[in-house]
């Protein structure tokens, strides 16, 4: 796509998002602002399996690392939530970078497995550290207030917080992956040898691509802790990391748009299944998806993208031939 | 000493039953590089087949029978509609695919038989075997040796039958196997068919010491992965053998190791497969993946 066209788009959608608040009701409201939450997650984990090419199922651990750092920060030390989201960040970072490191002798199936596991195994571990974590019952929050006399509601100030940290971090996460890093991250998935014989330090910019990717997650976790108001283990379930991972590849994979389009989807269609079936409503999730890969294997992005090449190609072959032909 | 013994028996049964859905994971991975994820609820949905037919008064093992024709032609069915219009798209999108299977396959059993618990009748008798001054539980020396008759039973099939080895063939080297005239495609189907029935099988076995609902096998899922990684994703009979390692291994912990107990149970597969995957990837059986460069 050409570029003035990318930001055409993106303009046209922060205006869109910019008046959305003007028409909707809280709680749609509340609904977009998990959209966006999910975007930021989903944006760390298309950095991590779309452009690097590393399979994480567990990205509902990072998510409720970054829930539980903010939610424990303002619960125990009454530390203002401005301050936990950072925090949660560095902090998801670290952890992910560490789990990098061994995670560098795993590709495909046994990180998706390693990832997995790890995913599993989260509900559990804050369960036990009840003293912490409030155990199953989880820790309430209270829902904070717009700051410096804002004149709108609580609502809107948190819809509003996270369309600006999504579109600073979309900023960033476009910034990275253009440049010169972007290059290597990419090199290593498509052929992590030549990258190497080219002077890519594989093992680092894996485990900081893990690193990065996590702390993207934290983030959104931290934000989701602070919006909902609320953190339980059983929130994060290893089905909140299978949804991020559906979220990435419908959305399209190695792509910062990609992330908007899935943060919808799984935002959204298990809400349309419901309205169609009370009964079944997962089966009718099911359904689309299925329905959706059969449509769509690249995903949304994937799919315009091919679209678009190919009526590109269209349009030069006509205008080609004149200029071949002998007349 | 008589609670070892007797710990490790009842490890086996359960590990026996991770050990036959570790075998179906790894059956279609061989075949297709690809972990189905929908397995478990495939085994559930199959498990309640068998609970309908022995509810109209059919005979235990007619209705056990039946249950493995229907999950091996059902699996068959699944892998020709569902998979093969994906066959070429990239792993992420197929896995996509057996996560939609699965919320169906879980949907679908919940809204037809409720999510309510349903006792299973097991085949043997609910006396236990008493050895010297050990009890045993009849249905778990009946489980151990119905997934052990069945491992056999594949091992005959993949062996010493053509299908079989057509099948291998068609795993290891599909290009190849196309040329000597294997339909590639069908073998795959097979054995998605195998697969659904080693997990049926599964099923019947674990549904009565676990009551039977939709959810029954997500967790049993979570150690047929440990029992597969540990004994290898490329080697059937090591996935096997790892099940009944992790039944022991959890069975043990669980009675000795007392903070562990019930609530970090799942963090025990956990911990078995990051360190099987740290100090050994393969597996204790699987042969290394070797990369061309």
């Amino acid at each position: 796509m050409p570029r003035t066209w990318t930001w055409g788009l993106a303009a046209i959608a922060l205006v869109i998002a910019l008046v959305l608040p003007l028409s909707l009701s809280n709680f749609h409201l509340f609904q977009f602002s998990q959209v966006y939450i999910y975007a930021i997650a989903l944006l760390g984990l298309n950095i991590l399996t779309g452009y690097n090419g590393q399979i994480s199922l567990g990205h509902g651990a990072f998510y409720a690392i970054g829930a539980y750092t903010t939610a424990i920060m303002i619960d125990q030390w009454s530390v203002p939530y401005g301050w936990t989201i950072p925090v949660a960040g560095v902090l998801c970072l670290v952890v992910g970078f560490l789990f990098g490191i061994p995670a560098l002798r795993l590709e495909g199936l046994y990180l998706a497995l390693a990832t997995f596991a790890l995913a599993l195994a989260v509900p559990q571990i804050l369960k036990y550290f009840e003293h912490w974590t409030g155990g199953s019952q989880g820790i309430v929050l209270g829902k904070p207030n717009p700051p410096w006399g804002l004149p709108i509601n609580p609502d809107q100030w948190l819809y509003f917080l996270t369309l600006g940290i999504l579109v600073v971090l979309l900023v960033l996460a476009a910034n990275l992956l253009r440049g010169r890093t972007g290059r290597a991250v990419v090199a290593i998935r498509d052929n992590a040898i030549a990258a190497q014989s080219m002077g890519v330090n594989t093992a680092l910019y894996k485990s900081l691509t893990f690193g990065v990717s996590a702390a993207y997650t934290g983030v959104a976790g931290a934000l989701s802790a602070v919006t909902v108001a609320y953190v339980a283990p059983d929130s994060f379930d290893v089905f909140l990391s299978i949804t991020f991972l559906v979220g990435i590849v419908i959305g399209g994979l190695a792509s910062i748009s990609g992330a908007i389009f899935g943060a919808l989807f799984i935002q959204f269609v298990p809400n349309l299944a419901q309205d169609i079936s009370k009964a079944a409503p997962w089966a009718i999730y099911g359904v689309f998806l299925i329905v959706f890969m059969y449509a769509m294997p690249r995903g949304i992005v994937g799919t315009v993208r091919l679209a678009l090449a190919r009526r590109l190609r269209r349009r030069a072959e006509p205008a080609a031939a004149p200029a071949g032909s002998p007349r | 000493m008589d609670t070892l013994i007797q710990q490790v028996v009842s490890g086996l049964a359960t590990g026996g039953i991770y050990g036959s859905l570790a075998l179906a994971l790894v059956m279609i991975y061989q075949a297709t590089e690809v972990v189905n994820y929908a397995q478990g609820q495939m085994a559930v949905f199959s498990t309640y087949l068998a609970w309908s037919m022995l509810n109209a008064g059919l005979p235990y093992w007619v209705a056990f029978a039946a249950t493995l024709a229907i999950a091996f032609v059902g699996g068959l069915l699944l892998e020709r509609i569902l998979i093969r219009p994906v066959e070429n798209a990239p792993v992420l999108t197929i896995v996509i695919v057996c996560i939609g299977l699965l919320v169906i396959l879980n949907s679908v059993s919940g809204w037809i038989y409720s999510y309510i618990q349903k006792p299973f009748p097991s085949p043997f008798s609910s006396r236990p075997i008493q050895v010297g001054n050990i009890y045993f539980g009849a249905h778990d020396l009946g489980a151990l040796g119905v997934t052990l008759v069945l491992l056999a039973a594949l091992y005959a099939f993949f062996r010493f039958t053509t299908l079989g080895l057509a099948m291998r063939a068609a795993a290891q080297n599909p290009v190849s196997s196309r040329l000597c005239g294997i339909r590639v495609g069908w073998m795959l189907a097979v054995g998605w068919g195998l697969a659904a029935m080693v997990g049926a099988v599964g099923g019947m076995m674990v549904a009565p010491v676990v009551f039977l609902d939709p959810n029954m096998m997500s967790g049993i899922l979570i150690y047929a992965f440990a029992s597969a990684t540990l004994g290898g994703f490329t080697s059937p009979g090591g996935a096997v053998l790892g099940g009944l390692i992790v039944g022991v291994i959890e069975n043990l912990v669980g009675t000795y190791v007392s903070f562990i107990g019930t609530e970090l149970k799942l963090t025990v597969a956990l911990a078995l497969i990051l360190i099987v995957l740290l100090v050994r990837p393969s597996g204790l059986f699987g042969r290394a993946t070797v990369h061309r460069v």
